[in-house]
């Protein structure tokens, strides 16, 4: 391409496209994400299944739609399909690998492929899909699909309603207990089985609200799910363990390089450059932004100045050193 | 309150604790005390049930706590077991299903009968606020009032100060206060200490071994605390064993135990 012509996004219409585009973006990063984090960040099994339990959620949402539900009730059904099927999976499977990451990414691996060709099998090639609802926005020369929009609003409420039930319920106390000491959350009387239970389930459920909701949008073939996956690791590379800071602030900063390169060059370009910003962040922040700003604050916290503060973490992040203890 | 009768617990292949008898009554203070390694974290994680015991009993107020009602998955399993069983592999089968049966009262249901336990090294939640771990200790007794908050502040006023820093950012003593506290709003009937004096200064040591004194006294909890530390042993038990290779193999009455090298014996490296 051409590097010298002036880029196409100096009038306006092509500001409110780039806009829109960076919103379409932080939405499919931020919902491709949420359930792998909250499963890996919470109990740190590599789900490598997480497309496919997008895949349960699109698929359920998908018939229960076009079978005559309105389409909210069919995402409430994709929803809570996808949770019920993550506790199946859990009970029966996954609880056997708590604490054994390469186990358990060999056994999600093989869940994943059993699961798309169990699938193709029974439902074939493609399934109809469910009609996009809310038609979609003009301006100037361009349009763009009001749902894609609309989802920026639904992925920062659930954002807010993760952060809500992880820091304000009796059960997000216990959970966060459960995680950093299981054996003392049992001798404080919590029941942890429950809880990894219940996590799980709501892992479940949100890798299910994001298939329920990107349904309309996509063709309904078995690998659906992997649409997701690459967007999903780099957001978790990303951001790092840290559920809501960490994908919020992945979701921002990939969404506003993906946007970019996307407008300005085209699609290939943005998801290149997508990739391009997931290698630099491993090597440069291997705990991600929840590990950089984990080093800020704990210096903050031993007297540092603000500014003496963030100079080490950034030398750290410069140079590549990065550590997060 | 307490009894254990010949209790024998094990990680993995290795055996821990042999034969261990002791009884705690109600109202007291017993120490256990031996040199590192004898067993006593296991002997109170035995007791909790963060490890199951291989052989024996474990009686909390009269009840058997080794043994647990079978649960309903529990009682499915026996029956499709007992079903199957009259061939070769229906034997086999029969066997998988029932090798871990014979379940104990776990850990956070003894806590909910009244059990609270103090930990080793602390492991209060370091990321949750001191309010937060104070909390958590709540869920162990439904019937927790806004007084038992008072009574810990009450105790321990520096945890009311800082309610809402986190707990990993406290210094140790602080840590140790907490993580009593947190036990203390459960309304336990018998609390358990693994090595209050563990990484703490000297100072803070007397004055915990002084609290732990004023609470039993004042509320009439029953303490069980394994130790060390020869001074925090000689000042805050009614009452020791001492344990050795892991098996308890003298008792010490209050006498006994103002005699300071009858005590030291046990604790010299």
């Amino acid at each position: 391409m051409d590097m010298t012509e002036v880029p196409a996004f100096v009038d306006i219409f092509s500001l409110v496209n780039l806009l829109l585009q960076f919103l379409d973006s932080f939405a499919f990063l931020v919902l491709a994400a949420v359930g792998l984090v909250v499963i890996f960040g919470m109990m740190g099994i590599i789900n490598l299944a997480h497309g496919e339990f997008i895949l349960v959620g699109a698929y359920s949402t998908t018939l229960a739609a076009v079978a005559g539900a309105p389409f909210v009730v069919a995402v409430v059904i994709g929803t809570l399909t996808t949770a019920v099927f993550g506790i199946l999976l859990e009970r029966s499977i996954l609880k056997r690998f708590y604490d054994r990451p390469l186990d358990s990414m060999v056994a999600t691996w093989a869940i994943s492929l059993m699961m798309i060709q169990g699938t193709r099998i029974y439902f074939g090639n493609s399934i109809t899909q469910a009609s996009t609802p809310f038609g979609s926005i003009n301006y100037g020369p361009y349009s763009y699909s009001a749902y894609r929009v609309a989802l920026a609003g639904v992925s920062v409420a659930v954002l807010i309603g993760i952060y809500l039930v992880f820091t304000r319920t009796e059960f997000g106390l216990k959970a966060r207990a459960t995680i950093q000491d299981a054996d003392t959350a049992r001798a404080m009387g919590v029941n942890t089985e429950r809880i990894y239970i219940l996590t799980f389930g709501f892992g479940s459920a949100l890798a299910g609200l994001t298939g329920a909701l990107y349904a309309p949008t996509l063709s309904m073939s078995p690998e659906v799910g992997q649409n997701f996956l690459v967007e999903a690791f780099v957001a978790v590379v990303v951001g790092g363990s840290s559920v809501v800071m960490g994908t919020s602030l992945a979701g921002i900063l990939l969404g506003a390089i993906n946007a970019f390169f996307s407008n300005v060059y085209s699609t290939f370009w943005g998801r290149i450059a997508l990739l391009a910003a997931a290698i630099l962040a491993i090597r440069l922040m291997p705990y991600g932004i929840t590990g950089v700003i984990e080093n800020i604050r704990d210096r903050r916290r031993a007297g540092m100045s603000l500014r003496e503060s963030l100079k080490i973490p950034a030398v750290t992040v410069l140079l590549g050193g990065g550590s997060n203890d | 309150m307490l009894e254990m009768e010949n209790v024998t617990a094990s990680y993995g292949p290795t055996p821990i604790l042999r034969d261990v008898n002791l009884h705690v009554e109600e109202g007291e203070i017993v120490g256990v005390m031996g040199k590192n390694g004898v067993g006593k974290t296991t002997l109170v994680k035995t007791v909790i049930g963060l490890l199951g015991a291989d052989e024996g009993t474990v009686r909390f107020k009269g009840e058997d706590v080794t043994t647990a009602e079978p649960t309903v998955s529990e009682r499915l399993k026996e029956s499709v077991a007992s079903r199957v069983r009259g061939s070769k592999v229906g034997d086999r089968i029969a066997d998988r299903l029932v090798a871990d049966g014979g379940g104990q009262v776990t850990a956070n249901q003894r806590a909910r009968r009244g059990m609270g336990y103090i930990p080793q090294g602390r492991d209060v939640f370091p990321k949750l606020t001191v309010e937060q771990n104070l909390r958590l200790g709540e869920g162990v007794n439904a019937e927790a009032e806004n007084d038992l908050y008072d009574l810990v502040y009450d105790y321990f006023p520096i945890l009311e100060e800082r309610k809402d820093q986190k707990a990993g950012t406290m210094s140790g003593g602080q840590q140790q206060m907490l993580a009593i506290g947190r036990a203390l709003v459960g309304n336990p009937d018998l609390l358990l200490l693994d090595e209050p004096s563990e990484g703490i200064q000297p100072s803070i040591v007397e004055q915990i071994g002084e609290d732990m004194q004023r609470i039993n006294d004042e509320l009439g909890v029953t303490i069980l605390f394994v130790e060390q530390n020869l001074d925090l042993v000689q000042t805050m038990a009614d009452r020791c064993y001492a344990l050795d290779k892991g098996t308890v193999v003298d008792e010490l009455d209050s006498d006994d135990l103002s005699d300071k090298e009858a005590v030291a014996k046990y604790l010299a490296v």
